[in-house]
């Protein structure tokens, strides 16, 4: 459907903040690729099943074990923090000198698995989850904002204030930040950069279920929604930067309101085109992402 | 009793002999330089002592402790650290965080309690901030500790380099050509900061190619050739000895 008619001011803002929305949760998305990426140097391609899995996890707990909603929340995200742990000690860890190609595609690999066993343990069908606080739109200067859209908000929030004290103020944060730079220096520096690698993956799978569970009671889940949900999130870490967690956030909201304006200003036609256009042309054109530092001149 | 002994090693890469039957001792509160030609084995021989390789033959010993077989981070531990000839910084983080990160080995939270603020963590994490601060005053880099490391010249990057492997409170410390790129002014700042870590009883053992600074500072010196001790001593002997007047000529022959 063309948008023929000018858009008025309050469409505009619609589109603004439905990018916000998305935005947020390719971010979400985005920082898992960014800290995997900076603990192994590989892309993980299972990052979208963890986004898969934090709906389809929450959904369970709450319809198949019977558990209340914010619970059920609680307990899909720990519980897929635990698979990401357990991929990388069981998949990655015995090849992790192997190089990134070699791990990249492991997690191609552990990709297909956990969309199978999604498939079987949850079966094929769209899965909806109850909105976590009922009632109408909020009205914003003539544009509706959904209840659950400021969850995603606020929880995104959350999570990157979280992310920063973690990386600027804790000793975790420090060897992590220490491993990406520089991993043999911070070997030598007595950091375990084996745990730094599993605590990375812990992280990305959490950080990705939370998008996965909190978009989840607007547009359902499924276990096939892993893939594309992936390729948003590498797109929007590559427009920020790979490799630096705050740009990666940057990249997520600006992919997201660039496609929510293609669909205001073009046709709603390009919107999954926008993200690989984008990809593409920051490969081409700066390959170090818009908001990153380009990285420096060694010594 | 020595502080590290080192008895016979020997290191081959493929049919090239690096480090051969190399024996020598450190004694506590020395200033050890090795010295020799390029490629003589010095830095192999450090990477040996490190952890970071393995030799085919031979052992070290640390403070009683046999250290061939180790892993790099375990070295550390047991109270060895290093620099190296290209300095490994991290680059984006600000002096003080590398010194802070250089405090890891003697932390004693764990990663994941530290983060979580457990008890106890609050107050270790405020005394690795003071010693940290402490290390970047000893060489001479309090003004900078908030100064992103890649955005230091190379002569205070140096200096960091030896500030984060000091933070790990190390007993002995090797440093691999610490004068490299140094100007006159900078390699005499350098020496000053020697003379501060010795009086601190820490042990050093340096790689130099600066006779100047080598003669000036250290007590005792290994010349390597070839990967072969070929002389062993305090300076005023070893700048007199023919064998080794006669490794550096051939090499200024060859390199003319």
């Amino acid at each position: 459907m063309g948008v023929d008619a000018e858009v008025t001011g309050s469409e505009l803002l619609q589109f603004i903040i439905a990018g916000l929305k998305n935005g947020s949760i390719y971010a979400l998305v985005a920082l898992g690729f960014t800290i995997v990426y900076a603990s192994t140097k590989a892309i993980n391609f299972a990052q979208g099943e963890f986004y898969m899995f934090g709906g389809m996890f929450a959904v369970f707990f709450l319809s198949g074990l019977g558990m209340p909603l914010a619970l059920a929340a609680l307990v899909s995200v720990i519980t897929v923090t635990a698979v990401g742990l357990g991929f990388d000690r069981v998949a990655i860890r015995p090849r992790r000198d192997a190089g990134p190609l070699t791990l990249i595609i492991i997690t191609i690999g552990g990709s297909m698995v956990f969309q199978s066993f999604a498939r079987h343990a949850f079966g094929p069908d769209e899965r909806p989850l109850p909105v976590f606080t009922a009632g109408p739109s909020i009205d914003f200067f003539g544009a509706a904002i959904e209840r659950q859209t400021l969850w995603i908000w606020a929880l995104t929030a959350v999570a990157v204030v979280a992310l920063t004290i973690l990386y600027t103020r804790t000793k975790l944060g420090r060897a992590m930040r220490a491993c990406m730079e520089n991993r043999e220096a911070a070997r030598l520096m007595g950091i375990d950069t084996n745990r730094v690698v599993t605590i990375s993956f812990g992280l990305a799978a959490g950080l990705g279920a939370l998008g996965g569970l909190v978009v989840t009671p607007l547009t359902q889940t499924a276990f096939n929604v892993g893939p594309s949900m992936g390729v948003k999130g590498f797109a929007a870490a590559i427009l920020g930067g790979l490799g630096n967690p705050l740009a990666a956030v940057a990249g997520g909201i600006t992919l997201g309101l660039l496609e929510s304006l293609s669909i205001g200003f073009l046709s709603s036609t390009y919107k999954d085109v926008i993200a690989l256009a984008v990809l593409l042309a920051v490969l081409v054109l700066r390959p170090e992402g818009l908001f990153s530092r380009a990285s420096r001149e060694k010594m | 009793m020595s502080l590290l002994a080192v008895r016979e090693v020997t290191k081959r890469f493929g049919g090239l002999t690096a480090v051969d039957a190399v024996s020598f001792d450190t004694h506590e509160g020395q200033i050890k330089a090795i010295i020799g030609p390029n490629g003589a084995g010095k830095t192999t021989l450090f990477n040996v002592l490190t952890g970071f390789e393995r030799p085919e033959d031979g052992t070290v010993t640390f403070d009683g402790r046999e250290v061939v077989g180790m892993r790099p981070h375990r070295v550390v531990r047991a109270g060895v650290a290093r620099t190296f000839q290209n300095t490994q910084l991290f680059d984006e983080m600000s002096a003080l965080e590398n010194a802070l990160v250089g405090r890891f080995p003697r932390t004693r939270t764990g990663m994941f309690s530290a983060s979580l603020r457990l008890p106890g963590t609050a107050k270790e994490e405020r005394l690795a901030q003071e010693e940290a601060a402490k290390t970047l005053r000893l060489v001479g880099l309090g003004d900078a500790s908030s100064v992103p490391a890649g955005d230091l010249p190379h002569g205070r990057r140096r200096l960091l380099e030896i500030a984060r492997a000091l933070a790990t409170e190390p007993r002995l410390m090797l440093l691999d050509e610490p004068a490299a790129g140094l100007n006159s002014s900078e390699t005499e700042a350098l020496a000053e900061v020697l003379y501060r870590i010795r009086a601190e009883g820490i042990t050093l053992l340096v790689v130099e190619h600066d006779m100047g600074l080598v003669m000036e500072v250290s007590d005792d010196i290994v010349v390597l050739n070839e990967g072969k001790k070929i002389a062993e001593g305090p300076p005023r002997l070893i700048q007199k000895d023919p064998a080794v007047i006669e490794a550096y000529l051939g090499e200024e022959e060859a390199d003319a």
